[in-house]
Order: structure tokens, then C-alpha cells, then sequence
């Protein structure tokens, strides 16, 4: 069961709102699929994200997958704690495993996300 | 078939499992208006007479001249030990380390060489290899792309007139621009860089460059002044690329010492016959904060379920097969069982015996450049040199010539290796190493002097 | 200090001692590196290691024990062709003649080489259908830039600037979407048909005016012969664009189907595949690339021609401005291309076809052993490869396509290639290639039976494979994590040399 207090998209990002900054991560699924997580790339703070753009990357030892902004805004903070411990994206995905702070550009978009029970079924039906 | 395994019915009994007559059910799939004919080549030749077929068309080379060619590949003395090792089907005969567990011997082989390569190059990260010195030349200028964003390289004309050629090419698929550095045409430092003009292309602002690239020794020979080449690129915000040459860093001081931040190069010198150019294998070594950036295979140190020490193919989402169109690279292949030989020729030959390869080299060189003064031809040249150098000689591509029909492979004229460079238009660049002998080194002298002296009597001067 | 087990080999490293070694070069005069500048020399020597010759020669049998081989046994990897590696072709490429001669070389000392590799040209040519061949190619992966870099400069000659994308299947080997990056194009990705094939209709409908080039394995990478490509080169053709072939799968078609012919426009060749070079644990390989008419001017330089006489040469330097140019320092990897020509001669044309029935023949013969134990998702004739999956018995009994890998070790053969492609679950893809016996054949289907009869009755078994190998399974999300890539604390010569 995913926390039904976040919000998600089609690529298997999550989203926790924090006033006018978002905070992204993926969820157990994604990182289920692709294995044991090995290395995150993410962006340097201050740089512009629009809606879908890919903001980043993560290897697994067996995979890689683009990470997609799931909101416009500006960078404003990213877990270095990633750099010595990707594992954490595996072990505690929603918590410390959290990737990107995000400056919103519209904070009304989070809207358009899905909820927890939407991102469920689009698992369950995947 | 020579190596066809079947017994008369065993091509039988395979039909009748599948449940066909005959193999020509399995091919009825392909549209019959693209079926093939028979293909027209010669008969199947049984081994004997394809053995003297070979024997016939290798015999026909000639090998026995007295050589002075380098130029980017070079003649040393292979340990008997190498070959005989190389011989073992478990090394040859083995597939891509991808199943660790059955391949450990090759797995730790690579990390031994990745080892040997960052000790002589002071570089902490080794790829598994790449295909040559001109591909890992190539790939290391596009690193400098990947990693600054930014698209033009400087690449020096003292580099492999092969390696910048196969640069362009690499270079001309990725968009990239590049601009040569030219070279100094006078005094004491002339055959090396121009880093006066270095400092001027890298002054300009909105033409930022990723990466400079220079040759230590130069395709003539030549040490360069690496330190300000590096000291010049960083203040620029440009990464620095070395091309080395792998037995020469016995003595040379090593690229991490010059703050290169990538070295690539041949590593042929290291127990690899010259072949005709190949198999061969290309050097690429960067600093730590590049690991991401370098293409092709790494081997790392792990344990394994029991706590043991075991070898794994590692970091593997950088490559094609995982990465696919994001990839670095497109490689696929290291050349393994070449950086195999490497191995077992540096841990043959050791420490001080490499020293000795590079130190008798210059030794004999020196010996070839006071014969060949002497025989008419002196240096063209007043920098510093370890083992290869051009000796100026009128109608170089006559002379070298009628030397090779007097037994003598004169090295190569440099109008032929560099033909953009008209102040070489007269010159042979020509190498000793520890397998030239002296009198090898007197044949040329005379023959060099004999028809030198025959060119100013008879002929135009 | 890691815990070496006891099948494994300290590194030279440990191996080291001062003192150690010697003997292969006499020494130099003391004043040899007088002449260059101090600043121009190391300041400490390399500390390399030190071993004497008995320890060297240990240490790298030993290490080639703990290797799997095609000589030591089977290796069912599709995509890879394992066939044997004949010996004749190592005694050939060790001749001195070939060996000792400087890629540089005048032409005239060369005649041996150059009339060598001219006629493998003209051999690849026949057996492809091709018009011309470069033999400058590294590898496979390296053959496919060569090709797309012509394909590139053939629409540029053209003035048709605009074809900027690549279309490839999505059970392609990645090398091609790598390849089309490399070459500055941007791939567009086809999804597969239900039926394992290239999807016609939706390459067509992908296929206009930006398309530079379509890259297609045939058979495909399933293994299945794509029957429809004659209508595919042809829709391709008529968009204006051009056709690769990654000849990965040769081995199936020799003899039955030339891509030139057929009308592919340029393809290359793995020789380490289809013409038996050996692998060498990962390299060296050779890629040449067959190219028709339309893609002729571009090959990369210098080529070997023929004069009317009936030497060789090569090109001189500026002798065909179309050309792409280099790809690599020298000609080609000569030592591998030797072999190569060897194993032609030794078949001719009709043992090559040979060769190409009985690899589709046995590759037809496991799949009908083993289609009542795994899932076979195609029900038509293979080539020289099939998939099977064994997805079925994941959700069965938990036991996976890797466990059933390893297991594999235990019984002493290498697994077949797995994950691979891309496009079925749980993938295993079996080539046998036509020099394994029917017994090793039969023993090798009996033994994947029985393991699939482990996972129902000791799944435990299998998923803790293997058991019996040099080494367990490994640690590799931690070796990706922390990367340790080389030797810490070399020991080697600090001291002056002893004699």
C-alpha cells in the first residue's frame, strides 16, 4: 500500500507537498524493478525544471532508468545522503531514499497528479 | 565440414524429433525470391593444403629486413612465457566475462591489468580496454565533451597524424568541432606544440574548449612540455588529455604527475606482435571524478555469499546493453585477451626490466642518431627525445627506397606520415628499441652513406 | 586484506617481492637517460610487481583454470555463437610472415598481408551479397558506427540534411541505439509484433523524410527470420532512407539468404561469431562491414586494391576525398583476420552452408526437447538460436531465469544468454551452433529438464545456486556502490635493481 498522503505519477515518481516546495522521490515499486539501486544522478540546485522533463537518472546494478520531473519549478534542494548510500531509495523509498526539493512553479498543478488509489490501480493493471 | 561433429545419422535422428524430412523445412520461411544461390567461392581446402597456402601468402611478407620503422607501433622482445600462456584454450577460447562465477580467471586478469596501467600512468581508473590507441584517443576527446558540456577540442599536430584522423572522424558523427594546434617551426623547441598558440585558442570566450589534446612522446619523437600544456587547458576550465605510449612510462614522468586528467594510447609495445595493426590495444585511464564518463568494460573487487574475494564486471549501466541510445559508447568488446598479454608481459619483464626496455631504447637511439650524423643525415630536430627521432635527408622518399632494397626498413618518411607538414618534407622518422642491434645500426650508416654520397655525385643535391 | 577462497589466486601483487624476477633484457649503459631533461622523468619508478618467471607461469595457469571455455565445454549463448575455435587458424595468425609485419610497412614488403585480406574481401562480399568491404573495424560494435557514419555521409553528399533519426525494433541488441547516438542521430524505437517480428505497419508508418536509416538484425535476435523484409527494405527504400543489417546472426543464413542481395545496403560481420576468431574472454573481435554500390565512395581509407599487374597497395592518402576516413590507427586487426580468411578457405561455399543447416538444425532439435518443460513463446521453426522463458515456473515455484543460469554451473555448462531480449519475460536464448555433438545436445536438454524438475521439488537448491563453482554468487550492488577498480599498495621496485 503506498502512503495515501502523496501524490504520484505514470513514471512511478511520488510527490509530498511542503507549502510552495514539492518533494520527489520513486516509489517501492519503481525501485523494486529495477533492483539493488547503485548510483542516483540528480541536478544541480538553482537549475529549472519544466513538467516531464528528466531531471536525473538512476542505476541499478542491472538497469537505469530517467527520472521525469513530475511538476514545474526550480531546484531547491536535492539528498546528498544518495551519494554514499543509494540504498536508501531501496530500503526506505518515501523517506530517506527522497530525491529533489522543488521550488513549484504552480503549486495548484499537484492537482493533476494521481492519488494513491489511481497509482495503485495503474499498478495493479501494469 | 572440418569441424562438423555429426555421424551419419545423427542429422537423421534430429529431423525425426522435430518431426521434418529435411533441413530445408527449417529455411521455408524465407520468401523464395530472396533465396540465396550457391555461394561462389573456392573449394573447402583440407588442412594441409590450406596450411601451405598460408605459409605460402605469410612467406611472401618481408620480415627480415633491418627495421627502424615506429610511428606508432614498435618491435620489442616478448618473454617466450606469453605466448605460451596466451595459448591455453581457457583463456582464448573463453566468452565475456558476464557469468562471474565461471570466469574468474579473466575477471581477475582485467583487474590486474587495470592495476598494472594505473600504476604506470599515476591514473586511478583503467578501462578494460578499448581497440586501439586511435579509437581510445578518439573516445577520450569525446569524454571531455561529455563531462565540461562543451564542444570543441584542441588536438596537437604532434599527435598521430592516425589518431587525429580517427578523432575527426569519431568527432564529425558527434557534432563536435576541432581545431589543430600548430607547431613550433624554429629554435630549440621546434617540432612541439606552439602553446603560444594554445594560449590563444583557449582565450577565445565564446568558444569554449573541452578538452586539449597532446602526445608525450610526440609522433616525432619529441617530449613536450606537458606540465604547461595541463596548467594552460585547466585555466581555461578544459580538461587535459595525454597520449601515451605505455613502456615509455618506465622512465617518463606519468601523466598524474603533469595533471592530465585523462591518458589513452597503444598498448602494443606491451607483448603484442605489429601484427599489420592489430589485434591491438587501446589504453584509457582518467582521474576518479571521470569514472562515470569513460567508456567500456570495468572490473571491480567484491566478495562473494561466503565472505570471499571474487571479481565482477561492475558499473555496468554505463554500457550499451543497458544504456542502449543513452550509452557513452556504443562499445561492446575490451580487447581482453591483448590486455591479458599486457599483463603477463609487464609481470614477466618486471619493474626493472621495463626500465631497462625503455632505458636501452634511448641508449641505442643515441647510437643510431651519432651513425647517421655521421653518414650525412643529422637530426632535424634539437629538443629532447627517449627513442624515436627525424634525421634530415635529401629526397627522403628515394633514399628510403633504395634503403629497403638493401635490406634497410629506414623507418618512414615523415612526407609520407605528415604530409601537412612541408618543413618535414625531407626527413626520416626512425626508432631503435632494445632490439636493435648495433650491427644492424652500422648497415644502415653505410648504406645511408653510400647513397647519400651517390645522390650529391649523380644526381640533383 | 579481502579473504582469497581457496580456488582462487593471490594477485600479482601479494605475489611480489623485491628482488624477485629479472633476466629477460640486458642492462643498459648507466648514462642511457643522461640526455633528458630531470624534469621530463619519473621521479619514483613505477612499482610494479616482481616475479620470477615459475611464479608468473603459476599464477596465470592457475587463473586460466578457474576460466569456462568453448574448449572446456558447452556454451549454449544465443546471440554469441560459441562455436569451436580451430587450432589451425592460431598456428596461421603466429606465422612470422604475418606476426612481425609493421602495419606501416612499405607495400611492397606487405604482398603477403595485402592479397590476405583482399581476398577475404572479395569472400565476405560473395557470402553477403555485397559489392565492397572494409576490413578496418575493431569489433561489431565498431562496425555499426562505420556503417551508419557511410549512411551519414551518403545523405549529406545528397544535400538531404534533414534525416536525422535511426529506427530500430525494440528487441535489438543496444549497440544499435548506442551506434545511431554516436553518429548523432536519435532512435526511434519500434515496438515488436506479436509474432516475435518487426512490426511492418509500424516501421512504415515511422518511416519519412527524417529517416536516415532503419537497423535490423536477420534473423532477428528472437531467432526468427523475418519474413516480411522484403516489403520493409522496400517501404525503406521508398522513404529515401537506407538499410542496416547487424549481421550478429549470420551463422543461421549462410548459403540460404544474402543481405545485399535481398537489398540491405550495408551490414557488418562479428568474425568472432559466424567465422569461429575466438573470443578471448571478451576480445579482440573484428567487425568488418560490407557495403553495395550506393555506399561504395564512403568506405573508410585506405582500401587494398589490386593493380592490373597483380600486386597490391594500398590507398594513398587523399586518393578518394569521399571517404569517411579513419576509424582505428592501422588497417584492421589483421592477427584476427587471418583466421578468419582460414576458416572460410577450410569451408568453401557449400561447408559454410553446411555449417548454417546444422546450426539451425540443432538449435530446431532443443527447442523440441525442451518445449514441453519451458515456455517456447513462438510456435514456428527457429534459426540458429530460440527463446524460452521461464516465466511459468517463476510463478509456479519462485525459481527464476537466473537461478536456472547458475544451476546451470553446477552441472558444468555455461548458461545461455539471459534477460535477453528485452521483449519476453524471464528470456533464456539457447544457440548451440552447429560443432556440438548430439550427445553434448542431449545432454545438455536433460539436464535443463532436471533442474526444472529441481525448482518444483527443491526450489532451495536452485535459487542458492551455484554451489560448486570457484566462487558464489556476488555481491554486485555493493562493487557498483563503492567501486573498487584497482590494486591499493602496489609492491614493486623501490629499490635499485640487484644485479
Amino acid at each position: 500500500m503506498v502512503p495515501g498522503d502523496l501524490r504520484y505519477t505514470k513514471e512511478h515518481e511520488w510527490v509530498r507537498v511542503d507549502g510552495d516546495e514539492a518533494v520527489v522521490g520513486i516509489t517501492q515499486f519503481a525501485a523494486d524493478q529495477l533492483g539493488d539501486i547503485v548510483f542516483v544522478e540528480l541536478p544541480a540546485v538553482g537549475k529549472a525544471l519544466a513538467a516531464h522533463a528528466t531531471f536525473g537518472v538512476v542505476e541499478s546494478v542491472k538497469a537505469v532508468s530517467d527520472l521525469f520531473a513530475p511538476l514545474a519549478g526550480e531546484v531547491s534542494g536535492t539528498n546528498d545522503a544518495l551519494g554514499n548510500a543509494p540504498e536508501l531509495v531501496n530500503s526506505d523509498p518515501y523517506g530517506e531514499g527522497w530525491m529533489l526539493r522543488i521550488r513549484l512553479a504552480d503549486a495548484g498543478a499537484v492537482e493533476a497528479l494521481l492519488d494513491a488509489a489511481a497509482y495503485e490501480q495503474l499498478v495493479a493493471e501494469g | 565440414m572440418p569441424y562438423g561433429p555429426h555421424a551419419a545419422d545423427d542429422r537423421a535422428r534430429m529431423l525425426e524429433t522435430i518431426g521434418i524430412d529435411s533441413v530445408d523445412a527449417l529455411f521455408a520461411d524465407i520468401p523464395e525470391g530472396l533465396r540465396a544461390g550457391p555461394l561462389h567461392l573456392d573449394e573447402p581446402e583440407p588442412e594441409l593444403l590450406l596450411a601451405g597456402r598460408l605459409q605460402a601468402l605469410a612467406g611472401r611478407n618481408r620480415v627480415d629486413l633491418a627495421s627502424f620503422l615506429g610511428a606508432g607501433a614498435y618491435r620489442h622482445w616478448t618473454p617466450a612465457v606469453v605466448d605460451q600462456m596466451l595459448l591455453r584454450g581457457e583463456w582464448y577460447t573463453a566468452y565475456t566475462p558476464y557469468q562471474p562465477e565461471v570466469s574468474q580467471g579473466t575477471l581477475q586478469s582485467i583487474y590486474e591489468y587495470q592495476s598494472l596501467l594505473a600504476e604506470l600512468t599515476g591514473l586511478d581508473v583503467v578501462s578494460a580496454s578499448h581497440y586501439d590507441g586511435g579509437a581510445a584517443t578518439a573516445e577520450a576527446a569525446l569524454m571531455t565533451c561529455r563531462q565540461t558540456k562543451r564542444d570543441r577540442l584542441l588536438v596537437s599536430r604532434a599527435v598521430h597524424p592516425h589518431y587525429r584522423a580517427t578523432l575527426g572522424t569519431y568527432a564529425d558523427g558527434a557534432g563536435l568541432t576541432v581545431d589543430e594546434l600548430p607547431l613550433v617551426a624554429d629554435g630549440p623547441d621546434a617540432g612541439t606544440t606552439d602553446l603560444a598558440a594554445l594560449e590563444r585558442l583557449l582565450a577565445e570566450k565564446d568558444r569554449p574548449v573541452a578538452g586539449v589534446v597532446a602526445a608525450q612522446p610526440n609522433v616525432l619523437g619529441l617530449l613536450e612540455a606537458m606540465p604547461e600544456i595541463g596548467r594552460l587547458a585547466h585555466a581555461a576550465g578544459a580538461l587535459f588529455v595525454s597520449v601515451i605510449e605505455p613502456v615509455s612510462l618506465a622512465v617518463l614522468a606519468p601523466p598524474a604527475e603533469y595533471g592530465a586528467d585523462i591518458a589513452c594510447g597503444e598498448g602494443q609495445p606491451l607483448g603484442i606482435p605489429l601484427g599489420y595493426g592489430g589485434p591491438y590495444l587501446g589504453i584509457v585511464a582518467c582521474t576518479d571524478p571521470l569514472v562515470r564518463q569513460i567508456p567500456g568494460r570495468l572490473v571491480g573487487m567484491t566478495q562473494d555469499l561466503d565472505g570471499k574475494r571474487a571479481f565482477v564486471m561492475t558499473m555496468r549501466a554505463r554500457e550499451q546493453d543497458i544504456r542502449r541510445e543513452k550509452a557513452a559508447s556504443n562499445i561492446c568488446t575490451n580487447q581482453a585477451l591483448l590486455a591479458l598479454a599486457a599483463s603477463i608481459y609487464l609481470s614477466a619483464i618486471g619493474p626493472h626490466g621495463l626500465r631497462d626496455v625503455a632505458a636501452t631504447g634511448a641508449s641505442r637511439a643515441t647510437e643510431l642518431e651519432r651513425a647517421l650524423a655521421a653518414a650525412g643525415a643529422p637530426r632535424v630536430h634539437t629538443g629532447p627525445y627517449l627513442n624515436e627521432l627525424v634525421v634530415r635527408v635529401p629526397d627522403a622518399l628515394a633514399v628510403h627506397a633504395r634503403l629497403l632494397d638493401r635490406g634497410v626498413l629506414a623507418g618512414i618518411p615523415t612526407a609520407d606520415l605528415l604530409p601537412d607538414e612541408p618543413s618535414l618534407a625531407d626527413g626520416l622518422l626512425v626508432c631503435a628499441t632494445e632490439v636493435t642491434t648495433s650491427a644492424e645500426i652500422e648497415r644502415f650508416a653505410a648504406a645511408l652513406a653510400d647513397e647519400l654520397a651517390g645522390t650529391a655525385i649523380g644526381g640533383v643535391a | 586484506m579481502s579473504v582469497v577462497g581457496e580456488k582462487l589466486q593471490q594477485t600479482i601483487f601479494e605475489r611480489s617481492a623485491p628482488g624477485r624476477g629479472g633476466g629477460k633484457i640486458p642492462h643498459p649503459p648507466a648514462d642511457a637517460l643522461d640526455r633528458i631533461p630531470a624534469g621530463a622523468l619519473r621521479a619514483t619508478p613505477a612499482a610494479l610487481p616482481e616475479l620470477a618467471e615459475p611464479d608468473v607461469t603459476r599464477h596465470f595457469v592457475n587463473l586460466s583454470a578457474l576460466n569456462y571455455s568453448v574448449d572446456t565445454g558447452f556454451y549454449p549463448l544465443g546471440s554469441c555463437t560459441m562455436k569451436y575455435n580451430p587450432k589451425l587458424n592460431e598456428w596461421a595468425a603466429r606465422l612470422p610472415g604475418f606476426a612481425n609485419l609493421h602495419p606501416l610497412a612499405p607495400d611492397a614488403t606487405s604482398q603477403g598481408t595485402l592479397q590476405l585480406l583482399w581476398e577475404l574481401e572479395g569472400m565476405l562480399a560473395e557470402i553477403s551479397g555485397m559489392d565492397a568491404v572494409t576490413l578496418q573495424p575493431a569489433a561489431g560494435a565498431h562496425g555499426e558506427l562505420t556503417g551508419i557514419l557511410m549512411i551519414r555521409a551518403y545523405h549529406r553528399s545528397r544535400g538531404d540534411l534533414a534525416r536525422d533519426e535511426v529506427l530500430v525494433p525494440d528487441s535489438s541488441h543496444g549497440t544499435n541505439p548506442a551506434t545511431a547516438t554516436m553518429a548523432g542521430f536519435r532512435t526511434i524505437t519500434i515496438p515488436s509484433a506479436p509474432d516475435g517480428g518487426v512490426d511492418i505497419e509500424a516501421f512504415t508508418a515511422a518511416l519519412g523524410p527524417r529517416t536516415a536509416a532503419i537497423m535490423i538484425t536477420n534473423p532477428s535476435t528472437l531467432g526468427l527470420f523475418e519474413r516480411r523484409i522484403g516489403e520493409l527494405l522496400e517501404a525503406t527504400h521508398a522513404a529515401g532512407a537506407l538499410a542496416y543489417m547487424d549481421g550478429a546472426n549470420l551463422n543461421a543464413i549462410m548459403g540460404r539468404f544474402r543481405p545485399g542481395e535481398a537489398g540491405f545496403d550495408v551490414m557488418h560481420f562479428n568474425t568472432h561469431k559466424t567465422f569461429s576468431t575466438p573470443h578471448g574472454g571478451g576480445g579482440p573481435g573484428a567487425g568488418p562491414v560490407g557495403v553495395r554500390k550506393v555506399l561504395e565512395p564512403f568506405l573508410p581509407a585506405p582500401r587494398v586494391i589490386r593493380e592490373d599487374d597483380g600486386t597490391f597497395r594500398l590507398e594513398t592518402a587523399g586518393e578518394r576525398p569521399t571517404t569517411i576516413g579513419r576509424v582505428r590507427s592501422f588497417f584492421g586487426s589483421t592477427g584476427v583476420l587471418v583466421r578468419a580468411y582460414a576458416y572460410i578457405r577450410a569451408h568453401g561455399g557449400s561447408g559454410l552452408r553446411e555449417v548454417s543447416d546444422d546450426a539451425v538444425l540443432a538449435a530446431n532439435y532443443l527447442r523440441a526437447r525442451l518445449r514441453d518443460t519451458y515456455t517456447v513463446p513462438f510456435d514456428r521453426p527457429c534459426k540458429h538460436e530460440f527463446v524460452c522463458s521461464a516465466a511459468e515456473i517463476k510463478h509456479r515455484t519462485g525459481v527464476r531465469t537466473l537461478d536456472i543460469a547458475k544451476r546451470l554451473i553446477d552441472k558444468g555448462y555455461h548458461p545461455p544468454t539471459i534477460y535477453f531480449p528485452l521483449t519476453v519475460e524471464e528470456a533464456m536464448l539457447i544457440e548451440p551452433t552447429e560443432t556440438e555433438s548430439l550427445e553434448t545436445l542431449d545432454a545438455f536438454a536433460d539436464t535443463m529438464i532436471e533442474i526444472a524438475r529441481e525448482a518444483e521439488t527443491d526450489p532451495e537448491i536452485v535459487k542458492s545456486a551455484p554451489h560448486v563453482a570457484p566462487v558464489r554468487r556476488l555481491d554486485e550492488a555493493t562493487a557498483a556502490r563503492q567501486p573498487n577498480l584497482r590494486w591499493r599498495g602496489m609492491t614493486g621496485a623501490q629499490a635499485p635493481c640487484p644485479d
